[in-house]
């Protein structure tokens, strides 16, 4: 590499969004080295999958879970990415692009991938803060902010957008009102009849539709407030969804001179009128066709990505889209002309009670169109028929029945595919893919599918046809509807098949259980092995040799490891009790390692934060020293019991709550639970420890002490449930030791016992804890283990144990 | 390592770094993570990882691959190269075993 490298293509895209980066991973994967990349994105982030902007409205995803494009990415592969500048102006002349910023750019090619943008209908009150369309993660964000503080939501159309946006809406607890102004909903995707389904299932879900509603204004002085009909009708509202359609994104294509129709006009090959500019997405309109699902931008980024590389001089061929709903438990799809005319003929089934209705659109012997409610799982099969033009009137008579028709109905339909048949509409991968990639890489599981050929990673709807195909090229090896949770992807078996195999095979290692129960991968992965290293731990407390190894980081170390790689040292404070000589001590202690950050924890206790690794074992050594130990801030333990002042200072206070609390913290300390484990014990109702969102919480009352268990802070708030009523501090200590030991041999790892109490039922923990021999039976379980977990961590290492943790094995100068 | 001259460097035992294990090297640069399979291997990556520059010596090591203790991606031992979904690259540096030690490829200027 001494002579100087050849200049690159200098490449920019405008548009850092779904048809874009697709476009730069195709070109990408032809020429990896010919292009300098620079990419300008309005929004302030990597790309993310737009589509599932839906079900993270719906809490059933999270951002960084629907982020496909990291910064990383770019970095990685050399893309300069100027995110949160949107491009302002194109000097074709000078071949350059100018940001809001003053950012400038000189290109030689210049891809426009500028999306669209919601259509906002211009009533009175359009400009009112709390008007939003349904287009980015900032628009989700204030749908779920106006979910915290207000009650009502009004969403303006009722097509795909809107009744997904309306079903997010009401799964964040808001009254939800569609406004259609069509008789039906989704009329570009549904027949009246599905329609009409489709609407009884959205009112079973508490969304409240209107067809035919002519929306007059919306209402409100600071913000929005209400929206009124033509017919007088007045509706609340603390959001107004506008979801009335899109139009493309042309403004700056149009200052710049490009030719534009509806969208920036493109020829076959998605160059637009300017040889240096092509343009791919939503933005463009090719043969006069708009565009508004991923099939079709995915095949446009194929076309650019040819001719920008001079691969080939390909084609864009425009082909008919389906479309589903994304609403959880709604199950419908359709595809091509579905209404028909005078010279076709319908085929429709309908099954009232289930709440199905299948329409098949026949014309000339070929199906050209398909709508499926209630039951859409042969949609691929359909949709196949009516891609390639297939002569169907062999078929005609069991059509509508779908490929297994004739086979007694219980083979898969995938195994009637065609290998050209499409599965994932979005990602355009076929049955005979899919099917090469499970035979070729031994696939078992359907991430592997995903991750291998991207079937299902976009909108996932297609994930239940790729398990079938799964099933199907596995035979007996593929559980094709696991009931059970499997533990992670090393294997099939669940928790619970998992714990009942170390109990009744008596396994005892790590290794020992995964070739019992047939591990597919040879030392697990960071998701099992602490799994098992914890259910082995909690079967034989005596015998079990802990896996440091298996251990997450922070169990390993003893503290919690930060961002930037240092660590925390949270020592354990009794029931929230300290005295002036532990005080004085962590004050020397942080002057002598000069730990930058002392901090009061939100569980009553102190935080020294940003310890070097190496300094661990010497900063325990001296919090040892004044009689401080591990307060387990790190592990999936017990980590603090809270109390307040109780009887002793209190005036309303009924009982020794301080006292209770370090009585349980002496007790549970050191003991190893499936997730975190905390207490909280209270002196009178008030609840100033907040016992009702503990795992175990204590509440004293005149005549004794009120026990509740699975409360959460936490992400997902959860009260308590009240477990008993008891008089003693006997029994206290007797039902908090045998309610953690029944949570510890039952849970699944990670499992926090309120989503644990919300699977099992709380009755099953009453049941289990109301028999006093029972009871009393897990308390010796309880006591038996924490004769083995009791031992100080920290003096451990401060004692030589595990000295190689912290420290270099070599240093080169 | 990029082409400089690199020497064998011996930094230490093979049962220095326990089994599924990690130890960082220290070097003026960055800190090198070697990391030891099931099976014995040793491999050798830069501390750093692709997403977030989370400590991967601090991670948990399985198969060919360890798993970062900050955001739990998976990044393979031999490529450096993190595993789908996620992308990125941590740079490798070559390493031997030659009777039960350890040699590292330190870059020398
Ligand atoms: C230090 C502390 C914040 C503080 O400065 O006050 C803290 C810090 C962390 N919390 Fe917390 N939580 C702290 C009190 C709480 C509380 C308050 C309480 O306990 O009363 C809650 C809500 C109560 C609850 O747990 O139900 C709380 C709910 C969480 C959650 C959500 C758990 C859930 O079930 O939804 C997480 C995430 C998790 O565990 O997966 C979390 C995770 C974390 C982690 C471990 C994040 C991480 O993985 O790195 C933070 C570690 C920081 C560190 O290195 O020390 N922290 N965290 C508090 C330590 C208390 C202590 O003395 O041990
Ligand atoms: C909630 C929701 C659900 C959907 N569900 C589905 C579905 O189930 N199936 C399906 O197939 N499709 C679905 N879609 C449609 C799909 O997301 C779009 O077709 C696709 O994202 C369009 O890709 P694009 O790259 O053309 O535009 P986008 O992904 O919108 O990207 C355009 C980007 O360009 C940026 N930009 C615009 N102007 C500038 C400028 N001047 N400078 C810099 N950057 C600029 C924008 O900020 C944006 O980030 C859904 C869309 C939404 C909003
Ligand atoms: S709330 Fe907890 S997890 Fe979140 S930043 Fe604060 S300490 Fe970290
Ligand atoms: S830093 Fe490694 S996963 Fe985030």
């Amino acid at each position: 590499m001494n002579s100087i490298a050849p200049r690159r293509t200098r490449l920019v895209l405008i548009g850092n969004g779904m048809a874009g980066v697709r476009a730069l991973e195709e070109i990408l994967s032809r020429a990896p080295h010919d292009f300098s990349i620079t990419v300008f994105g309005a929004e302030p982030h990597g790309n993310y999958n737009r589509i599932m902007l839906s079900p993270v409205l719906a809490g059933e995803k999270t951002f960084d879970a629907i982020t496909t494009h990291p910064l990383a990415w770019y970095k990685e592969n050399d893309i300069e990415l100027i995110a949160g500048e949107p491009v302002v102006g194109i000097d074709r002349e000078a071949r350059t692009v100018t940001g809001a910023l003053g950012t400038t750019r000189r290109y030689d090619v210049l891809l426009l991938a500028t999306g669209s943008n919601p259509v906002i209908i211009p009533l009175p009150g359009h400009k009112l803060p709390g008007v939003i369309g349904f287009r980015d993660i900032a628009d989700v964000e204030t749908m779920m902010a106006a979910s915290q503080s207000g009650k009502h939501a009004v969403v303006i159309g009722g097509g795909l957008l809107g009744l997904e946006a309306a079903n997010g809406l009401a799964r964040n607890g808001m009254d939800t009102t569609v406004l259609h102004i069509m008789p039906t909903l989704m009329e570009r995707q549904l027949d009246p009849v599905s329609a009409g389904l489709l609407k009884a299932d959205l009112g079973r879900r508490g969304i409240k539709v209107i067809t035919e509603a002519n929306t007059k204004a919306i209402l409100g002085t600071e913000r929005v407030e209400g929206v009124t009909l033509a017919d007088g009708t007045h509706l609340p509202a603390d959001i107004v969804v506008m979801a009335a359609g899109i139009r493309p994104n042309i403004a700056l294509a149009k200052a710049a001179g490009l030719d534009c129709g509806r969208g920036i006009q493109v020829n076959d090959g998605m160059l637009t009128s300017d040889p240096a500019i092509y343009a791919v997405g939503e933005c463009v309109e090719h043969r006069g066709a708009l565009f508004g699902l991923v099939a079709p931008l995915y095949e446009m980024a194929k076309i650019v990505a040819d001719r920008v590389t001079g691969t080939a001089n390909s084609d864009y061929v425009p082909a008919v889209t389906g479309t589903r709903l994304k609403v959880t438990g709604i199950d419908m799809f359709s595809a091509g002309d579905f209404m028909g005319d005078d010279n076709t003929d319908d085929v429709v089934f309908r099954d009232a009670a289930r709440g199905v209705h299948k329409k098949l659109v026949i014309r000339d012997d070929k199906l050209i169109g398909a709508v499926l409610y209630g039951e859409a799982a042969d949609s691929a099969w359909y949709f196949d028929h009516i891609r390639n033009g297939t002569d169907i009137s062999a078929l005609r008579d069991t059509l509508v029945f779908g490929p297994s028709a004739g086979t007694g109905g219980d083979a898969p339909g995938v195994e009637a595919l065609p290998d050209t048949a499409e599965i994932c509409g979005c990602n355009g991968v076929s049955k005979g893919t899919i099917l090469a990639a499970i035979g070729k890489h031994q696939l078992k599981t359907v991430d592997q599918v995903r991750s291998r050929t991207k079937a299902s990673a976009s909108c996932g709807s297609c994930t239940c046809q790729v398990e079938n195909l799964l099933a199907y090229a596995l035979g007996g090896d593929y559980d094709a509807t696991p009931k059970v949770k499997s533990v992670c992807k090393c294997t099939s078996a669940g928790h619970d098949a998992v714990r009942r195999a170390i109990l009744d095979q008596k396994l005892k290692t790590i290794p020992a259980v995964m070739r019992a129960m047939g591990w597919t991968s040879r030392d697990g992965c960071a998701s099992c092995r602490p799994a098992l290293n914890y259910y082995l731990l909690c079967a034989w407390p005596s015998e079990y040799e802990d896996d440091s190894r298996s251990r997450f980081v922070n169990e390993r170390m003893h503290a919690n490891i930060q961002k930037d790689g240092t660590y925390s040292v949270v020592p354990r404070m009794w029931g929230g009790v300290t005295s002036a000589a532990e005080l004085r001590a962590i004050a020397d202690v942080v002057d002598k390692h000069a730990i930058p950050t002392v901090k009061v924890t939100g569980g009553q206790r102190i935080d020294l934060l940003g310890v070097r690794k190496d300094q661990l074992p010497d900063v325990w050594r001296d919090l040892n020293a004044a009689g401080m130990v591990s307060g387990h801030a790190y592990g999936k333990a017990l980590r603090t019991v809270k109390t307040c002042v109780g009887s002793e200072w209190c005036r309303f206070g009924t009982q020794d709550s301080t006292a209770m609390g370090i009585a349980l913290e002496r007790m549970t300390w050191g003991s190893w639970t499936p997730h975190k484990f905390k207490m909280a014990v209270s002196g009178c109702p008030r609840n100033c420890a907040e016992s009702t969102i503990k795992d175990f919480g204590v509440i004293a009352t005149d005549s004794g002490w009120d026990l509740y268990v699975a409360g959460n802070g936490g992400i997902k708030v959860r009260v308590t449930d009240l477990l008993a009523k008891v008089t003693t501090e006997d029994e206290v200590l007797e039902y908090a030791a045998a309610f953690m030991q029944v949570y510890r041999e039952e849970a699944w790892y990670l499992e926090r016992t309120a989503p644990w109490v919300e699977r099992v039922g709380i009755e099953h923990v009453r049941t289990a804890l109301s028999d006093p021999a029972g009871r009393r039976a897990l308390r010796d379980r309880f006591m038996e283990s924490q004769r083995f977990a009791q031992t100080d961590p920290w003096a451990d290492r401060a004692g030589g144990a595990d000295a190689h943790e912290f420290q270099a094995l070599a240093t080169v100068e | 390592m990029d082409g400089t001259i690199s020497v064998w460097m011996d930094v230490g035992r093979l049962d220095d770094i326990p089994r599924m294990g990690s130890r960082v090297v220290a070097t003026p640069a960055t800190d090198i993570a070697l990391f030891r399979t099931a099976d014995d291997r040793v491999f050798a990556l830069h501390d750093t990882c692709p997403h977030k520059a989370g400590k991967l010596s601090q991670g948990i090591v399985h198969g060919e691959s360890v798993t970062c203790p900050l955001h739990s991606w998976v990044i393979g031992l031999a490529d450096g190269q993190a595993h789908e979904p996620d992308e990125g690259c941590t740079r490798t540096v070559a390493v031997r075993l030659e009777d039960g030690r350890i040699l590292l490829a330190v870059g020398s200027a």
